[in-house]
């Protein structure tokens, strides 16, 4: 299992042990090779579904190369459903719900973390103490404020539920906490507010957390599913995933625009992840936070 | 601390604390409170609310069938779940700490089905264990297995959510062991290799024991999302065939949703929660035996 390649073990390289390690070596690579195809062709599965014309996407034996290759099913699904809007809706709704919670929770954070004050303790055991919580609890009574504010269906209602994280507040107060004092006493005494302390000095410092914190909150407002299948009926207000779900419903067996739909889905959250990788790993690593 | 003092400082204090604080309030903390006190009532959103006492909870406990199944079925899929997802996780962790080229590649690939919407990847794999016209099923009459109806069959559709699940979560898995890998020093192998010991014996007298906290982090973490296992149920069985994959949080949605009980989805949603919360307590007491801090 584990190989090290230290020195030591490189020096008694008497032939068996060389192609022992020949083979071993191999077979790491095969299984690795074999673990990652089972990851990957699920998904090179669902593009060519979506890339059939539908007589072919129920032909036996399945073609992984689809032949005729048409985009039919994307031009179709758009003309069948609001997939366009839909996209928007995610968007809109990930971008705002990301730049709000970037906004609110390093206020809050910079307030527990840089400015001492009576109750401080307390206030921040009560954030903790909803971290506990799990969402499933919320949601029933939240459901109920929703319709009598009269925000289901819109995208206050999608939106602010999700702006205020008690979670990223945790998170970026024990980041802030990690600054030097120093930073910010020299601004004081040249009579800077603690805004402008907070604007020019903590949060440039704090761009890697804030990133990771960023990638985490847009991701898990792309791929939400619970809470925008209780707060929005109409077709025009869904976000992908419920609209995917509803898209499934419908037309049950034409597989090619339900992997369109998905493919529509899941690639932008594909481009984000690659773009920024090592925010999402260490995202991981702090919190296991997921979507 | 320089900068403001007395009144001027709790303005400030209150100028950053405001739109978090008043958010929390109205959208978690007020929802808390009220999941509570619905607890207490029926109410059907349409007529108004009943007091009802422990009602809900009397109902669930004696005489909703549902609410036993869906908890016997929840313990299924975590039985089921956490081994898998956390060995295979483990097993791919320790594989890609080797020197090897192409880790960045091979780690990406594990953590594509991570980053992607659950409800895509239930879709998917709904399609790939379609009995007729799937994938897997075409696959599967290579070696000679045929006529699985997955996720149309009582016996097979758990099984079905808990692959499709531990797919999803490996690489999630992953990425903690990664890291816990990588803050085991490297002198440690080198000093039990000059000893003597072989591969096998390594892993199980360095890498397991120092992994051990991060095996406990990942444990917990897993725990607490196994429970509320929703979404791909959802999608590729709505809790059937014939009520096979009825979990918690399922009840939950259909109780809130569909039959319109906010008082009765509030209980369970709070059983729910004792669940987690005794599961993750009984971890960390139990966690003395088995994790081993530097």
């Amino acid at each position: 299992m584990t190989r090290t390649t230290t020195p030591s073990i490189r020096a008694n390289s008497w032939p068996a042990a060389r192609l022992l390690r020949l083979v071993s070596r191999g077979s790491l690579y095969a299984l690795l090779i074999i673990g990652a195809s089972f990851m990957l062709v699920p998904f090179l599965w669902m593009l060519s579904t979506s890339l059939k014309a539908d007589e072919y996407v129920l032909s036996m034996p399945p073609q992984l190369i689809p032949r005729p290759l048409t985009t039919r099913s994307y031009t179709q699904l758009a003309e069948l459903f609001p997939i366009g809007r839909m996209f928007f809706n995610s968007a809109f709704v990930a971008v705002l719900t990301t730049l709000g919670q970037i906004l609110t929770c390093s206020m809050a954070a910079y307030a527990f973390a840089r400015i001492q004050f009576k109750g401080s303790n307390v206030l921040f055991l009560l954030y903790l103490a909803t971290l506990m919580i799990p969402s499933q609890v919320t949601i029933t009574p939240l459901f109920i404020l929703m319709r009598y504010l009269g925000w289901i269906n819109t995208y206050q209602g999608l939106i602010l539920p999700g702006v205020f994280s008690a979670f990223g507040t945790f998170m970026l107060r024990q980041f802030f906490l990690t600054l030097p004092k120093e930073l910010e006493e020299a601004a004081f005494i040249d009579g800077a507010s603690h805004w402008t302390v907070y604007r020019r000095i903590i949060l440039p410092l704090a761009m890697p957390a804030l990133a990771t914190l960023g990638v985490f909150s847009f991701m898990g407002s792309w791929n939400a599913f619970l809470w925008p299948l209780f707060v929005v009926r109409d077709l025009e207000m869904m976000t992908l995933p419920v609209g995917l779900s509803t898209l499934h419903g419908r037309w049950l067996t034409r597989w090619n625009l339900v992997m369109a739909g998905s493919v529509i889905t899941v690639l932008p959250m594909l481009l984000v992840y690659l773009l920024a990788q090592k925010y999402f790993v260490r995202g991981v690593v702090m919190s296991g936070i997921k979507g | 601390m320089a900068g403001e003092k007395g009144i001027r400082k709790y303005a400030w204090v209150c100028f950053f604390l405001f739109p978090s604080l008043g958010g929390l309030a109205l959208f978690t903390l007020t929802p808390i409170l009220a999941s509570l006190g619905l607890t207490l009532f029926e109410w059907d959103l349409l007529t108004s609310p009943r007091f009802a006492g422990l009602g809900n909870f009397r109902r669930m406990l004696f005489h909703d069938r549902n609410f036993w199944v869906a908890l016997r079925h929840t313990l299924y899929f975590i039985a089921g779940y956490i081994p898998l997802v956390m060995v295979i996780a483990l097993g791919v962790a320790v594989a890609l700490n080797q020197k090897i080229k192409g880790r960045v590649l091979f780690r990406t690939a594990f953590f594509v089905p991570v980053v992607s919407a659950w409800v895509a990847v239930a879709l998917l794999w709904k399609w790939i264990f379609n009995p007729r016209f799937g994938m897997l099923n075409y696959v599967l009459k290579f070696i000679g297995i045929e006529g699985l109806t997955w996720l149309f069959d009582p016996q097979l559709a758990m099984p079905a959510i808990i692959i499709t699940s531990v797919w999803k979560d490996i690489g999630f898995v992953m990425v903690m062991y990664l890291a816990g890998l990588q803050g085991i020093p490297a002198t440690y192998y080198e000093a039990a290799a000059i000893d003597g010991a072989g591969g096998l014996a390594r892993f199980r007298h360095i890498t397991l024991p120092l992994l051990s906290p991060t095996t406990f982090f990942a444990l917990i973490i897993s725990l607490i999302n196994s429970f509320q296992v929703f979404d791909q149920v959802w999608i590729m069985t709505e809790g059937g065939p014939a009520g096979a994959t009825i979990v918690l949080v399922e009840q939950i949605v259909k109780n809130a949703f569909s039959y319109s009980r906010m008082g009765y989805a509030s209980a369970l949603s709070w059983v729910l929660f004792l669940l987690v919360f005794a599961v993750t307590a009984l971890q960390m007491r139990l966690q003395k035996r088995w994790v081993a801090y530097d």
